[in-house]
């Protein structure tokens, strides 16, 4: 089964303000990006596996017009709190490349 | 057909870009150019210290080119999060700065200041009145939590950009303001539609990002009545519909709906066209008018000083077993810390190992360590820097010098690549205030300066 590293063009996670992190992945082929969506395993239902975040807590948007999922989850700490490994948020992403799509 | 042509030179004022992009731009006869200044990204410290995270070799060069191209064009240049992130400090800085540039250069031009640090007493007003409310998971605001902060920013929606415009200026440097304001505003005053003029502001607001291979540079939008074009001056660069795409995307919470001081931007029908191999069309955005204009406030305290250090390991034996070391560690350091008088209460220590979850913490899947050496970055934060340095060098010591079973190393556990091998960083702030408010208009909060350079 191919993974996301496989089949998308972009991956990438960032800060959507100092208390969540955004994570992307977009596709440059529309039809296959229809097939991603078909097969379901992108959800807030993954998302909040991978992160270990709640459900509710995971805002999960396919975005057709573009070809891309997006997921913004809270982050485990305030950017440059404490204990912040990542001010950014850009190294967030990884979980998600081998990910296995059933297409 | 109204066109509206505006020139971004950067992600970030600092951040730098090719010469040569800004004469091509130039050349496509733009009526503004700017460079957004700032951004909450690199955290809280930078709004706290009231310091800039780009170097002022780096903004004045940038300056210098965007100012010599406006004055000799006879355009505005606006500059939005001056100085980083906004406040007072960042502002005077910016503003010193192009003061020296023009004196250097011999140019003049009327200038617009406009600020955004808030005063506490007005805040501790806003909260009586009730004119607050929190954002993501914050508490309501209150006197406490103002009075506690290091400074408060509001941030800027378009309209102080178009009165500094009313007002004569031709440069204008911007407090904290909204990324896409300072593009969407004098968009707006030119008569294109609200929905075209913020989606403008949102793929100039980080430079040369929707293009191709995406590095600091210029980037170039043509505004019109229901479509905007896009495209990079520097001929190495390409926009394309997955940049564009992916750019819409970028540092907000949802694809389609983006919250703005006066409305909502929606982007979930829009369409992106190639119309050359490297100009992309945008269209079939909407804006919808809030009922009640909000102002964003961004507000940072101080929750302590703090001190790191750096140290790796190659020896097997102690990787093999890092995580009950890191406990023994850990004990080690509060009771040596109490013996000379600091409580565990006093700081706060964390160790993150490179190697095995010093990226993503808690959120790393991955539990196996296959490495064959570990990075360490020790941090502590203390209720004074004495506390801090006091508990770190303690700290650093333990690392390298603690007993573990089996070990063979015993001349030192730890490689410290440099001496002095103890970092002071001073002052941490943490984000405390992240909150709106309804003001009694778009002006209020934001007062304008003149002068004539």
């Amino acid at each position: 089964m191919p993974r996301i590293r496989d089949i998308a063009q972009i991956c990438k996670s960032k800060n959507a303000g100092p208390f969540m992190v955004t994570i992307d992945v977009l596709f440059e082929d529309p039809a296959l990006y229809r097939k991603v969506k078909e097969a379901g395993v992108l959800s807030a239902a993954l998302f909040s596996r991978l992160y270990g975040v709640a459900e509710e807590d995971v805002l999960f948007t396919p975005y057709d017009t573009a070809s891309a999922f997006k997921a913004t989850l809270p982050r485990l700490v305030p950017a440059g709190d404490i204990g912040d490994t990542d001010v950014y948020g850009a190294q967030q992403h990884a979980p998600l490349l081998d990910v296995e799509i059933p297409l | 057909m109204n066109e509206y042509r505006m020139l971004s030179t950067s992600g970030i004022l600092g951040y730098g870009y090719a010469e040569e992009s800004l004469k091509i731009g130039m050349s496509w006869e733009p009526h503004l150019i700017g460079c957004d200044g700032g951004s909450t990204d690199p955290g809280p410290y930078y709004l706290g210290a009231g310091k800039s995270f780009v170097s002022r070799l780096s903004a004045k060069r940038d300056l210098r080119l965007m100012l010599q191209a406006a004055v000799a064009a006879k355009i505005p240049c606006i500059i939005g999060t001056a100085g980083g992130a906004g406040g007072a400090p960042h502002l005077q800085d910016t503003a010193a700065l192009v003061r020296e540039i023009a004196r250097e250069e011999g140019l003049s031009f009327r200038m617009a200041l406009i600020h955004s640090e808030q005063s506490k007493p007005s805040l501790e007003e806003r909260v009586r009145l009730g004119q607050t409310r929190p954002l993501a998971k914050m508490n309501s605001l209150d006197a406490e939590t103002i009075n506690r902060a290091e400074r408060i920013v509001g941030m800027m929606g378009p309209e102080p950009f178009n009165k500094a415009l009313d007002g004569g200026a031709q440069v204008i440097l911007a407090g904290r303001s909204s990324d896409p304001a300072q593009w969407a505003g004098p968009a707006i005053r030119a008569g294109i539609p609200p929905a075209v003029a913020w989606y403008a502001g949102k793929m100039l607001e980080c430079g040369a990002e929707p293009s191709v291979p995406k590095e600091p540079d210029n980037i170039f939008i043509r505004a019109r009545e229901d479509h905007l074009v896009c495209e990079p001056p520097n001929p190495i660069r390409r926009s394309t519909p997955l940049a564009v795409a992916n750019f819409a995307l970028h540092e907000n919470s949802s694809p389609i709906h983006h919250t703005e001081p006066g409305g909502l931007l929606d982007t979930s029908a829009c369409l992106f066209e190639a119309i050359s191999d490297r100009a992309v069309k945008v269209s079939g955005m909407t804006w919808t008018p809030a009922e009640q204009y909000t102002v964003k406030l961004e507000g940072v305290e101080r929750a302590g000083y703090r001190a790191i250090t750096v140290c790796g390991t190659r020896d097997p034996v102690l990787i093999g077993q890092i995580d009950s070391y890191l406990e023994t560690h850990r004990e080690k350091v509060r009771v040596k810390a109490a013996s000379f008088g600091v409580p565990p209460e006093d700081y706060t220590m964390v160790v993150r190992t490179y190697g095995k979850d010093g990226v993503m913490a808690a959120w790393e899947p991955v539990k196996a360590i296959t490495s064959h050496e570990l990075g360490f970055v020790i941090e502590v934060v203390g209720r004074t820097q004495d506390i801090a340095n006091a508990v770190l060098a303690m700290a650093r010591t333990s690392m390298l010098h603690a007993d573990f079973p089996g070990r063979l190393c015993k001349e030192g556990n730890m490689a410290f690549p440099f001496s002095p091998s103890d970092i002071e960083l001073g002052p941490m702030f943490r984000f405390s205030i992240f909150h709106v408010v309804a003001p009694r208009d778009p002006y209020e909060m934001f007062p304008i300066e003149y002068e004539t350079v």
